[in-house]
């Protein structure tokens, strides 16, 4: 293994609903400013990965590796399309890192990207739910909503969890969005609008469920050497972690805890040499509300069963013990699914430098984002800083 | 849409819930695997059919379903405890959904699932429904 690597530019799209901008369109604005955020030229960069979960699905184009690239003025270079559903963002963000730790490259793009509002959202979910398992799940009528549900009403059996624990993570991750000009959902939400909301899967309502979203984001990665040599000051990324469990839900060994999560927190922490409490703040994986709550115990946060209680308390607002989705995670920013893990890295990025704004998190210096796929079948963690060690 | 043999090639499983049996390290998994997931042998994997009684583990309504289930909403989708081990997923019919609740008994019904619109395949498989 190599030098470290560093985090050295990040851009992102709005994320909403862009009707003016196609597939192509957003990954592009999403690189160039990257490129212009880390201060190089586009010939600088030695390869590409693109995390993108169904372009085949939602815009009807597949080989997106070569056309980000083309689309990118970088005809030539290596690029590659990684995909693991909702957690392709995160696992590209992986694929980059470890081509620099190979030593194979230097100056590495992670993008993610995802145009999903261009096909009836019916269609987008048929799309969706190829992340659970096509012949066991969807067969059945299951929509990845119903898979959550199943696990919240475990969690809430079991340790006693309230709909209203749920739904406060809700009314934090709005709250936080109301913060962010790239949100979707730039709104807050109070209890009752959550709880009062439509119902789609018992107990999960509307406003427990992250939307359908278009967006694009980037950042550019580089070993320690080149960093030093463009002057560049990184945020590093201090270990990257991946795990995975089975496709569907009803294989796994528990439905009230995400054992891959589990898993890939365990490396990441190994990996980096410091411990939960070490961490200022998160960006997790809340594509429902249940996911924000089963990932805070998977991160070690707090205790299997505590996830509830520590957000109905307050612990994981943007003034709490542990701030959890600053950004308003996938339910306030959106989750154009592709494009989510490299979201995630681009508000830690923006924590460590100090340059997130009125969500600032006092003091943050070291942050960790997990990136969920599926209903927890792949689970990818990466833990950012800045300190070199 | 898939063809015939895409549908045709899964009857076992759908209609008979025919899984594996390790000789190794006695594990019964559903659907049908070549690969034993616990012990990770090859070759031990024998033809297994599950009785079709459970109990009901967690359960769900579904109120915004996927295309093709329109018609059925509200309906209940459960993961049922086999009384062999594994969980399988399902829907719960012949009630309603008020019924249906944690470590209720279960058993298997052959049901038609989904038509591929006006002309296309009818596919059918196993739903469960409560016996207590
Ligand atoms: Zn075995």
């Amino acid at each position: 293994m190599s030098s470290r690597v560093g985090i050295i530019g990040v851009g992102m799209t709005k994320f909403g609903e862009l009707w003016d901008r196609g597939y192509r369109d957003l990954i592009v604005d999403a690189g160039a400013m990257a490129i212009k955020d880390a201060g190089i030229e586009g010939d600088q960069i030695e390869g590409i990965y693109v995390g993108s979960m169904s372009p085949g699905l939602f815009a009807e184009q597949e080989h997106v590796s070569a056309l980000v690239a083309d689309y990118s003025g970088l005809r030539g270079i290596p690029a590659s399309r990684v995909e693991a559903a909702c957690a392709s963002g995160g696992v590209a963000l992986r694929e980059a890192y470890l081509a620099i730790k190979s030593g194979e490259m230097d100056i590495v793009v992670a993008g993610g990207v995802e145009k999903m509002t261009d096909i009836p959202t019916g269609s987008a979910a048929v799309a969706l739910m190829g992340a659970g398992d096509q012949e066991l799940e969807a067969f059945k009528g299951v929509t990845f909503p119903s898979l959550y549900a199943l696990m919240a009403r475990r969690h809430m059996v079991e340790y006693g969890t309230t709909i209203e624990q749920i739904s406060q993570v809700a009314v934090k991750s709005h709250n936080n969005a109301s913060l962010n000009e790239n949100a979707q959902y730039p709104f807050r939400v109070t209890l009752e609008q959550v709880m009062n909301s439509t119902l789609i899967a018992d107990p999960l309502r509307i406003l427990h469920c992250s939307g359908i979203t278009d967006g694009a984001a980037t950042v550019i990665l580089a070993s320690e050497e080149k960093a030093e040599e463009l002057n560049n000051d990184p945020v590093w990324i201090r270990s990257s972690s991946l795990a995975t469990d089975s496709i569907a839900l009803h294989d796994r060994k528990s439905f009230s805890r995400m054992d891959a999560a589990i898993l890939a927190a365990r490396k990441a922490y190994k990996g980096a040499g410091i411990k939960p409490e070490d961490i200022d703040f998160a960006e997790l994986h809340d594509c429902f509300s249940i996911a924000e709550i089963l990932a805070i115990e998977a991160m070690g946060f707090c205790e299997f069963g505590e996830g509830g209680k520590i957000t109905e308390d307050g612990e994981t607002e943007l003034n709490g013990r542990i701030p959890i989705n600053t950004s308003g995670g996938l339910k306030g920013r959106g989750h154009p699914v592709g494009a989510t893990g490299i979201a995630q890295a681009i508000e830690a990025v923006l924590q460590i430098r100090g340059d997130a704004g009125k969500r600032q998190v006092k003091g943050a210096r070291t942050g960790l984002i997990q990136n969920v796929g599926g209903s927890g079948a792949t689970c990818v963690v990466h833990i950012l800083s800045g300190e070199k060690e | 849409m898939k063809g015939l043999p895409a549908h045709w090639r899964l009857l076992p499983q759908r209609y008979n819930l025919i899984g594996s049996y390790c000789k190794n390290c006695s594990g019964r998994f559903f659907p049908q695997r070549s690969i034993c997931p616990d012990c990770r042998r090859t070759g031990s994997m024998e033809e297994f059919k599950f009785s079709g009684k459970g109990e009901i583990y967690s359960y769900t309504v579904i109120r915004a379903p996927p295309q093709g289930f329109d018609y059925q909403v509200p309906y209940v989708i459960a993961i049922v405890k086999m009384d062999e081990g594994p969980f399988i997923t399902t829907q719960i019919v012949d009630c309603n959904p008020e019924d249906v609740e944690i470590g209720k008994r279960v058993e298997t019904v052959f049901r038609k699932v989904i038509a591929d619109g006006e002309s296309g395949i009818i596919r059918y498989g196993y739903k469960f429904r409560l016996t207590d």
